[in-house]
């Protein structure tokens, strides 16, 4: 069934406020998720000061801050530093996002930086998720080009137009801010492939140059792999890329429509 | 229709586990159906509310009158059809979201078929007899 309470050991409990650094004139509160695997202890949040003027203005300066300066334990993912590695995804003032691409001004709740791990999902250590399944999700979509026409000597042609059919599509980062929003991916998660895995699909099934569009909408045509979507667009609002998986999901409904009718 | 048992077996691999049992190559009908039969609904149900808001106040004889006449019997039929099967798709829908038990979301989906068959019919037979003025 749904679960509206979270099992007794993800239970939210108390947490440490680390002290504030010393001679800081602009100072913004963050409130992170804490939870070690190795202590047996349920989640926490833990509460941390940034010193705003020797900090970059992101959210992610500001985790990189506590990390180097108050609290080297703190772990999470970031790479990029600039929107393309989608690393830092992670819940932000109650939305999924970019930790790098969000500022800390743009997220205050009541003057307070909040930040939880990707709702829904396996949590490794602090604010990492185990994203095992979601990787799985994106192989079984085949993400590669698929022909049965020998190669060309040279590279396979694809006009202008279509190029730009896959616009909207190619620039997904696979950083999860998507499905893990997605109740639908939350409640069937082992099923439904999820927001991602299905904007993915679509940028192959739309690829003028693939020669697999039927067999890859015969692997889709499924009650959970593609009807768990019930358009309820929270993808969309979460992409941190301002894609809309949902429409790339409802052309993949279309899709399946035409070639029946 | 139900998690295979492989699905959570722990030792398989997530790519695997992802693929469970294959596309079930369906899901497109009801997705369509249930589009179709909204649309009905919509028109359907605006001739479903003239025919009940004409007979408000109405006598039973100029009631059955009404009904009596093929047209308006042949919407009411033609509406509960288009009802019923939404609500059997959306319901059905429903259940597979929120129920994950294997054996109760079976039961429930069965369930929820017989509840709407029975319903539908129950209408048919219903507008039918008077209708026909048995």
């Amino acid at each position: 069934m749904v679960e509206l309470t979270l099992p007794k050991n993800s239970r939210i409990s108390g947490g440490k406020t680390w002290p504030k650094p010393q001679g800081a004139a602009k100072l913004t509160e963050f409130r992170i998720y804490r939870w070690n695997p190795d202590d047996g202890k349920n989640p926490s949040i833990d509460t941390y000061f940034v010193n705003r003027e020797d900090c970059g203005p992101m959210v992610l300066d500001g985790l990189i801050y506590i990390k180097n300066k108050i609290d080297p334990t703190l772990t999470f993912r970031r790479s990029c530093r600039e929107g393309v590695c989608g690393s830092c995804a992670m819940n932000i003032g109650g939305t999924n996002t970019l930790a790098c691409t969000k500022g800390m001004d743009e997220v205050l709740v009541k003057g307070v930086v909040n930040v939880y791990p990707l709702p829904h999902m396996p949590v490794v250590k602090d604010l990492v998720p185990d994203l095992t399944r979601f990787y799985a999700q994106h192989a079984s979509i085949e993400p590669w080009l698929q022909t049965d026409t020998t190669a060309p000597e040279t590279e396979w042609r694809q006009s202008k137009e279509d190029r730009e059919r896959l616009d909207g599509l190619y620039e997904c980062i696979l950083c999860a801010c998507c499905s893990t929003s997605c109740p639908s991916y939350w409640w069937n998660g082992d099923r439904y492939l999820g927001p991602a895995a299905l904007l993915q699909a679509n940028r192959w099934l739309k690829d003028s140059r693939d020669e697999r569009t039927g067999d890859r909408l015969d692997n889709l045509e499924d009650p959970f792999r593609l009807y768990r979507c019930h358009t309820i667009m929270n993808c969309a609002q979460a992409c941190p890329k301002g894609l809309n998986p949902a429409k790339a999901i409802a052309e993949i409904k279309k899709m399946m429509v035409e070639r029946q009718i | 229709m139900s998690t295979p048992k492989t699905h959570h077996a722990p030792m398989r691999t997530p790519l695997g586990r992802v693929r469970g049992l294959g596309s079930a190559r369906s899901g497109t009908e009801h997705f369509f159906v249930q589009r179709l039969t909204g649309a009905a609904n919509l028109l359907l149900g605006i001739c479903f509310l003239v025919i009940v808001i004409s007979l408000a106040g109405s006598s039973y004889e100029a009631a059955r009158a009404t009904l009596g006449n093929p047209i308006v019997a042949v919407v009411i039929l033609l509406t509960l059809l288009s009802v019923t099967t939404h609500m059997r798709i959306g319901m059905q829908v429903v259940i597979e979201d929120y129920v994950h038990g294997e054996g109760l979301k079976v039961l429930c989906i069965v369930a929820n078929t017989f509840f709407t068959v029975a319903v539908g019919l129950a209408g048919a037979f219903a507008v039918l007899k008077i209708s026909l003025g048995g």
